[in-house]
Formats: C-alpha cells, structure tokens, sequence
C-alpha cells in the first residue's frame, strides 16, 4: 500500500524526495524478499502435516478423527483449508497416497496437494478416493476448525470461535483457549474466551478448576451455558460439592435472566406507553379543556408522518447528502406547525360552531378524519411511503443480558418525555398556560375574568393537534407512513385518555405507560392480538368501576364532564 | 263523541298512518318484483337480477339504522358499535349457511366447514354446534347479539356511563371485535370470514327466486321493526326515553330508573341490529371482520343523522340514500367517495342537524302538525347539564 502512495506522488514532489522515495522503496522489497524466504520456510515446517494426512486418508473413522484433533492442534494456516475441504466433501485420497483438494467440478477441476499447496496435475479425477466423513468426525472437524480460529488475525472469527468452543467443551479446547486468551487483547472477546474456558474446565479439569468454572458460568445469562450446566449436573458420578455448586449457579443464572425478562419486557412496554401517550397527549388537551372528541385527531398524526416524509425528500432534493441526518430536527418543528395550524383551521371552520353538541362533533370531526385521509391519498397514493431513521438513530445498542435497545425506540421515549416536560412548563408556567387551566376548570367564569375563552379554545386545540404532528414524526421513525396511519392509533389514544381521567396529564402519563406495560405483559402469554383484546376488555370493564378514568377531576368540576 | 274523533286524529296509530304504512309497503314490497319478474327483459323499466340483493342490502341497512336511531335519537345514546351488533347477527347466519354446505365443500368434509378442514381442526367446536337447524340459528341471530348487549348495557349503564365516553366504549368494543375476529383460531374463518355459501331452507341462494323471497322478507322484517321501534317511541316507555335523552339526571330524580329504560332499548336495539345481520349476509354472500370495523359504526350514525335523528322514517330513508350515492360514487368515481362521505358527516353537523325529514318538518310540510321535540343537542340545554 504505501509503495503505490509514493508513486502516485511522484508526479509532483521535488528531486530529493523523489529520491528518498526510490530508496523507500528499494527497501520495501527488501522486506517483501524477506517475507517469501520465511513464507518458504514454514512451507518446509508443512511437511510435517503429511503422517497426520496419512491417517485421514485411512479407512478408520478412529484415525481419521484422531488426525482431524492433531489438525486442531497443529496451529497450522492451511490446516484450516484441509478441514473446511473435508468438511464440504472436498478431500480426496490419490492412488499414490498423497491428500488432494479437489475444487469445482469437470473440466474446471483444479486439484491441490493438500500437504504442500501445490497444484497437482497428471490424475484424473476418476481416480482419487473420496475420504467420507460421518457426524462423529464433523463434530470433531467443527471443534477443530473453532479452535483454529480462535488465533486468526480477523476479529469477528475469533469472536465467533471463542463463541463456538463453547458449544464443544475439552481438555483439548481448554489448552488452546489458554493459549488464545494469553495472546488476546480486546476485552469482549476476552470474556467470551474465559466463559468457554470455564466450560472447558468443567468437563476435563480438577475438582478445584471444577468449582471455579462453575463460579464463572454461574455469572452469565448465556442459555447455552444453563444447558452445560444442566447437563454436567446429570453426567454420572458429580461429586456431591460440584452438584451443588452447579445447582446454586443454575438458579443464580435463572434469576438473572427473569430479571433481564422483566426489563426488556418493561423497556418495550415503555416504548409501548410513550408512543401511546405522544398519540393521546394532543387528545387529552383537546377533550380535557374543550369536552371536544376530535376524531380527526389521528389524521393529525397521520399529517405529522408525512411532513416528515416530504422534509425526508426537500433535503435528499436540494441538500448535500451530509446533512440529511438533520431533516429529522427540522421536521419536528414544521410538523408542530403544519398541523397545529391545521388544528386552528379546523377549530375556527367547524368545531366552535359545535361547542355544547359533544356527539355532534364527534361525527363532524370523523367525517374531517375521512377527507383528510382521501387527501393525502389522492396528494401521495397510497402505498406506504418510506421514511429513513437518521444514521444517528439506526441500530442499537445490547444491555445487559441479551436484549438489544434501539436507537430510534430509546430517542422516541426521550422526546415522549421532553414534550410532556415542555407541555407541563406551558401550562403552569406560561399566561396561555394558566389561561387554558382557567378555562378548564370553569369556562364562564374564566370568560368573566377576561379571558378571551375563544382564542384560548382556538390556540389549545392548535397545540393538540401540533403535539399530534410531532408524534407523527416520532412515529414514523418506527413503523409504516401511510394514510391510515392515524386510524391505528386513535382508538388506542382515546383508551388511553379514558383509562386516565380526562383533562389531567398526569393521568394520561400514567395511563399510557400502564397501557403499554399491560400490553407487552400480556403478550407472551396470549399473543399480540389477544392481548390487546384482553387490555380492550379490561378498560371497559374498568370504567364501569371508574367511569371518569383513573384520575378524575373531583368536586363541581366533574360533573361539567357529563 | 267530538273528544274522542280528536284523539283519534291525536292518537300515533290513527287510520292516516295506518295509511302510511301500508303504501310505503306495497311499493316496497311489489315495484321490485313486479320490475324484476313481470316486466320484459329488454324493457327500460326491468329490474336485472342483480339489483335485487343490491335493494334487499339497502333495506337490511334501513333496519339497521332504526335500530341506532332508537337508541340514538330517542334515547340519547350514541353507540359507536351497533356494527358488531349487526356483524355478531350476521356470523350467526354465516354459521348456519356454512352447515349448510355439507359435502359440497372443497374438501367435502360433511361436518366441517372448509376453513376448519384447512386448519386440519378435528371436530366441530361446541359454538357451532346446533348451527344445523335454522331455528337454533335464527334464535341466536336475535340472542347473541341481544345477550352481548344486554351485558355490556348493564355494565355500561349501572355506572352511569354517558355522553362521549359510552360512545368510546362501544367503540372500544368493535374495535375488540374486529380484532378478535381477525384470529383464525377463533373458529369464525379469521381474515377470509365466511362465504361460499349454498344454500338456505333448502333453497339455492344464487337463485333469483331465492333472492327475491330474501328481498320480500327483508321488506317484511322492516316493517315489523317499524312498527315495534314506533310502538317503544310512543309508548310511556318511549316518554321516558325522550325525556333522559334532555336531563337524564331529572328524570331519576323523578324516581324512573334510567338504568333500565337504557338497558331495554339498547338490548332492543340490539337484537334489531342482529336480525338486520342475519338477513344481509346471505343477500350479499359473505360476512367478514371488516365488518366489526369502527368506521362502519359511525358510518350507521350518519345515515340516521341524514335522514333525521329522532324520526324513524328518516333514519330508514337516509341509510337507503347515503347508500345509494356509495354505490353510485364508489363505482363511478371512488375517489370522491371518501370526500363526499367526509362532506356529507361535516354537512348534516353543522348545517342540517335534523336531517333530510326533520328538515320537511320544520317546515311543516307536507301538512301541519303540531310541533315535535326534534332531539338536537342544543347548546343551552348542554350547557344547564353542566
């Protein structure tokens, strides 16, 4: 590589270095000389595979499996090719003895001396042997082929041979373990190494390594090490310590996987519960303050995914490619906008006019729904438009025990969070703020206060509606853009909304995160549909017992909900 | 003798709309098979086949709209799930026209229905069992769903569950329908529901004949539904109602029990809803999940308000006319479909609350009458419940 820097400089570098660069690379040769010397040398040192071939090309599986061990052991670059042949039927046996690997098929064939490297020709193919292999070998041929790797210079390979020689636990395997974790340096690996070592002691070792393995093995989550364990507990004659010693890791492993099941189950369901409570939070301000059910309030989701969409497209259209990680900041804000004026729109053209008639604007605003959703259709089609996660939002990262975290799922409970932080600041914080709470808890005698009570209405139900438009960037970092995205989650929301109590946002917090919880709590054991099914019923049945939700507002003020 | 002519013309069963009723019968009940039998094929007058069933679903949707505007626009209920109701009648026929099938089936299976055979079920499930014989399942056609509200309508209304959060919770419940439904280990087909059907009363219900006897009994059963949900209206019954549809709270003041006033017409309601099922989905062929859809409940409630909340002609005709224009629109333009129902929901809230007959009506047309309650939720009366 550098030799090829130097000369594509040449072109414009002065005499002297031009000079340097010459010797540069007359010593770069040197080296490279050096290098085929040594290459030959071990070429020579490969001669010493050839009585370990002798027995591979024998008739007995025993001494074929015994040459496949003496491969694993030899440490030896090209005995990795010789066992990954034999493996996919590739080894064969000349009449002369020698091990040849044979490539592709016919006239295309191109043999090989498995010993030397070297192309061997003047047999046909007609005349080599098969050396046939049964499932006893293969699993041998495996072990070895892991323990091999477990030296090579690429990372994953070791990773993934350390992760193997778990699957084959030996003495044989615990020496070469030994050997890789001393020259080993990353840390992951590291671990991986020593735990399958462990495993290794726990099968050929002394009492005393016994113990110590088990000790190790007992602080993973790795269900292949509770099998290992399980399984070493039932071989015979456990020495009653070592018996124990097992069972007490078993249930420490088990332990600890229940509570990595239970935190993945929580993380999902508060995924579950911050996109339910981005969905409701715009409801909740509109039916707590205005008693008004916007049915069209999914379709201001639904509005929100697809600014986000065409913010996606402005800046692949008309921005370097550098920035298109950031459409994602910028679609926040127009979302807010966009459809929060939308939601003014509609407050100022239909629902003002129906203040008073609750069921009323319940069909008016569905049918609003059922334009707004023919619109984007006509605008965009119908098929699911496609929204990218930003780089930064891509993949995950693993917790503990297994479970992986992603990025846009972890970012969404963030910014769940920092909308219902900037709504609660609004509200007790900001004169618009206290205003809504006024015309929430008494309408007329806000309006008596002074308080313009219409453009209250107006603003609040344009803040519901812009809240719905950032959810519908959040969600459409985590599932289809399509017009009848909103229709997925309305029905959602409004459980939510009841299941907390209308016009409380702590309420709907708790709402929406139990919600969530309940549904992945409830899913293993019942499935996805059946489990929402059975959250349905359960709130149903739940607002018989509290038909103003879970925190009602009490007093005079509830019964103004009716 | 002066006093009681008088309330003869006062009373709600007088000979003038026994009148009425009996004309709107006849022409419902004789145009469509005098056009489609009597009438040369090649006449512009003649009714195809193919339109009967098309007529006889229209009906099925005109009970099915009486039976919301009853609870609806004489009770103040809204329900957003009298689909399931109607969807719950219907896979109660579909059960009884799948038995019916025998060993005509793909799969000639005998026993079971073909979906069943596909999921390689063993035996017939204990719900299905009876599904056989047509008066089981026309007794269940009425007792499913009338069973399913009853309950919901006792949890619902014994905790004085209202206004816009009973309307959410019926929708919960559609939705909770549609979704179970959609299980193919629920026993009901799952996604492709339940079709190819044969026959019913050992009639071949792709036979015109067939379709038309569906056609006149659905006329029938509309009939009696009318008279049944005028006889509720008009009665002390259907007082009661009137009144705690405007404040509830007075009329259990006034020692009524709303709780069951409610519960009667909901369950009522409910069973109307069911047989209006039963009678559609042999008309149409097939009954499916999609028809526990939430968008179709509140599709029902704009039919009612199009014609008129609180009239039960009104409600009869506006599901015949809102469907009518979708099978005009959907065929002729599908695009616009969408934007006229959209236009039609936001039209009939905002500028004809009453609806095409509440309309007529208020103008006291075709003759004067003395002023009825028309039920829009006024803003005052909204505002003296707070």
């Amino acid at each position: 590589m550098p030799v090829v820097e130097f000369r594509g400089a040449e072109a414009w570098v002065p005499a002297f270095a031009r000079t340097a660069a010459r010797s540069l690379t007359f010593l770069l040769r040197l080296i490279g000389l050096v290098l085929i010397t040594l290459l030959t040398a071990v070429t020579a040192l490969a001669d010493d595979l050839s009585p370990i071939l002798a027995g591979l090309g024998g008739d007995s599986f025993a001494a074929k499996e015994k040459a496949v061990v003496a491969l694993g052991k030899a440490g030896d670059p090209r005995a990795v090719a010789i066992l990954q042949s034999l493996n996919s039927d590739r080894l064969r046996k000349a009449p002369d003895g020698r091990v040849v690997i044979v490539e592709g098929t016919g006239a295309t064939t191109k043999m090989t001396d498995a010993a030397s490297g070297e192309p061997v020709s003047g047999i046909a193919a007609d005349n080599l042997d098969r050396i046939i292999v049964n499932n006893r070998l293969r699993g041998a041929i495996e072990a070895a082929l892991g323990s091999l790797t477990l030296l090579s210079p690429d990372r994953a390979a070791r990773l993934a041979a350390a992760q193997d020689a778990l699957r084959h636990p030996s003495a044989d395997t615990a020496a070469l373990l030994e050997k890789a974790l001393a020259a080993e340096q990353d840390p992951d690996i590291r671990t991986v190494m020593q735990r399958s070592l462990a495993a290794s002691h726990l099968f050929a070792g002394s009492k005393a390594e016994r113990l110590a393995a088990i000790r190790t093995l007992g602080t993973t989550t790795d269900p292949q090490v509770k099998n290992l364990l399980d399984e070493f507990r039932y071989t015979a004659n456990v020495d009653p310590e070592l018996f124990k010693a097992a069972g007490e890791a078993l249930a420490a492993i088990d332990s600890r996987l229940r509570w990595t099941g239970i935190a993945a189950t929580l993380f999902q369901g508060i995924s579950l519960g911050s996109v339910l409570l981005l969905a409701a939070i715009g409801l909740a301000i509109t039916f707590g303050v205005m008693g008004v059910i916007n049915m069209a309030h999914g379709e201001m989701i639904m509005t929100g995914a697809y600014v986000a969409f065409v913010v996606q497209q402005l800046f692949r259209t008309f921005l370097p490619p550098g920035l298109l990680d950031a459409y994602l900041l910028v679609a926040v804000p127009v979302a807010f906008l966009f459809a929060g004026l939308l939601g003014v729109l509609l407050e100022r053209c239909l629902i003002r006019f129906l203040y008073g008639r609750p069921l009323e604007t319940l069909l008016a605003t569905w049918g609003v729904s059922l334009i707004l959703q023919q619109a984007v259709r006509s605008i965009f089609g119908s098929p699911n438009k496609e929204v990218a996660n930003p780089s930064w939002m891509t993949g995950g990262f693993d917790a503990v025990g297994g479970f992986t975290v992603t990025w846009n799922r972890l970012y969404i409970i963030i910014f769940c969070f920092i909308v219902l932080g900037a709504l609660v600041l609004i509200l007790n914080r900001t004169r618009f703020g206290l205003h809504m709470r006024a015309v929430t808890q008494n309408r007329d005698m806000a309006a008596a206060m002074g308080i313009p009570t219409a453009r209250i209405d107006a603003l609040t139900f344009g803040l519901g509606s812009g809240i719905a438009g950032m959810a519908g960037v959040a969600l459409s970092q985590i599932g289809n853009v399509s017009p009848n995205l909103g229709t997925l989650y309305i029905v959602d929301s409004f459980m939510v909304v009841v299941f907390g109590g209308v016009g409380n946002l702590m309420g709907t917090l708790v709402g929406a995160l139990s919600l969530g919880i309940v549904n992945k709590v409830l899913e293993p054991y019942a499935g996805a549909v059946l489990g929402k099914v059975g959250v349905l019923i359960g709130i149903i049945l739940f607002i018989q017992r509290r038909p103003r939700g879970l925190f009602a507002l009490k007093g005079r003020a509830a019964d103004a909900e009716a | 003798m002066i006093a009681r002519v008088a309330a003869d013309e006062q009373s709600p069963w007088n000979a003038r709309f026994w009148a009425g009723f009996v004309v709107c019968g006849l022409v419902l009940g004789l145009a469509v098979p005098l056009l489609n039998r009597w009438v040369a094929p090649d006449s512009p007058f003649a009714l195809p086949d193919y339109l009967v069933p098309l007529f006889g679903k229209y009906l099925c949707y005109a009970i099915l709209a009486l039976s919301l505007d009853l609870v609806w626009g004489y009770a103040g209920i809204l329900s957003l799930g009298h689909g399931a109701f109607f969807a719950l009648g219907g896979y109660c026929m579909g059960m009884y026209l799948m038995r019916q099938i025998g060993t005509r089936g793909v799969y000639g299976n005998p026993v079971l229905p073909d979906f069943m055979v596909f999921l390689n079920w063993m035996e017939l499930p204990w719900f299905w069992w009876g599904f056989d014989h047509f008066a089981y399942a026309a007794a269940m056609i009425m007792l499913v769903p009338g069973a399913f509200a009853f309950v919901f309508g006792w949890l619902a209304f014994r905790s004085r569950v209202t206004g816009v959060y009973l309307s959410i919770i019926t929708q919960a419940m559609t939705y909770a329908l549609w979704l179970a439904f959609f299980r193919n280990d629920m026993g009901f087909g799952g996604n492709n529901g339940l079709t190819d059907y044969k026959d019913i009363l050992g009639w071949d219900v792709h036979l015109p004949e067939t379709r038309l006897g569906l056609y006149l009994a659905t006329v029938v059963v509309l009939g009696v539904a009318y008279l049944l949900c005028r006889f509720i209206t008009v009665s002390k019954l259907g007082r009661v109602l009137l009144a705690l549809r405007d404040a509830e709270s007075r009329v259990r003041f006034l020692g009524y029990s709303t709780t069951h006033a409610k519960l009667f017409v909901f369950t009522v309601s409910a069973v109307l809803a069911g047989i209006a099922g039963g009678l559609y989905v042999p008309q149409v062929g097939i009954i499916n999940p999609s028809e526990f859809s939430p968008g179709n409940s509140i599709e029902i409630a704009i039919w009612v308000s199009v014609g008129g909340r609180g009239t039960l002609v009104g409600a009869a005709i506006g599901a015949v006319l809102v469907n009518l224009a979708k099978t005009w629109l959907t065929g002729a333009a599908p695009e616009v479909w969408l934007f006229f129902l959209g236009g039609i929901f936001v039209l009939t809230t905002l500028v004809f609350p009453r609806g095409i007959v509440g309309v007529f009506r208020q103008l006291n047309w075709p003759r004067p009458r003395a002023a009825t309650a028309l039920p829009v939720e006024s803003p005052v009366a909204a505002e003296k419940r707070i």
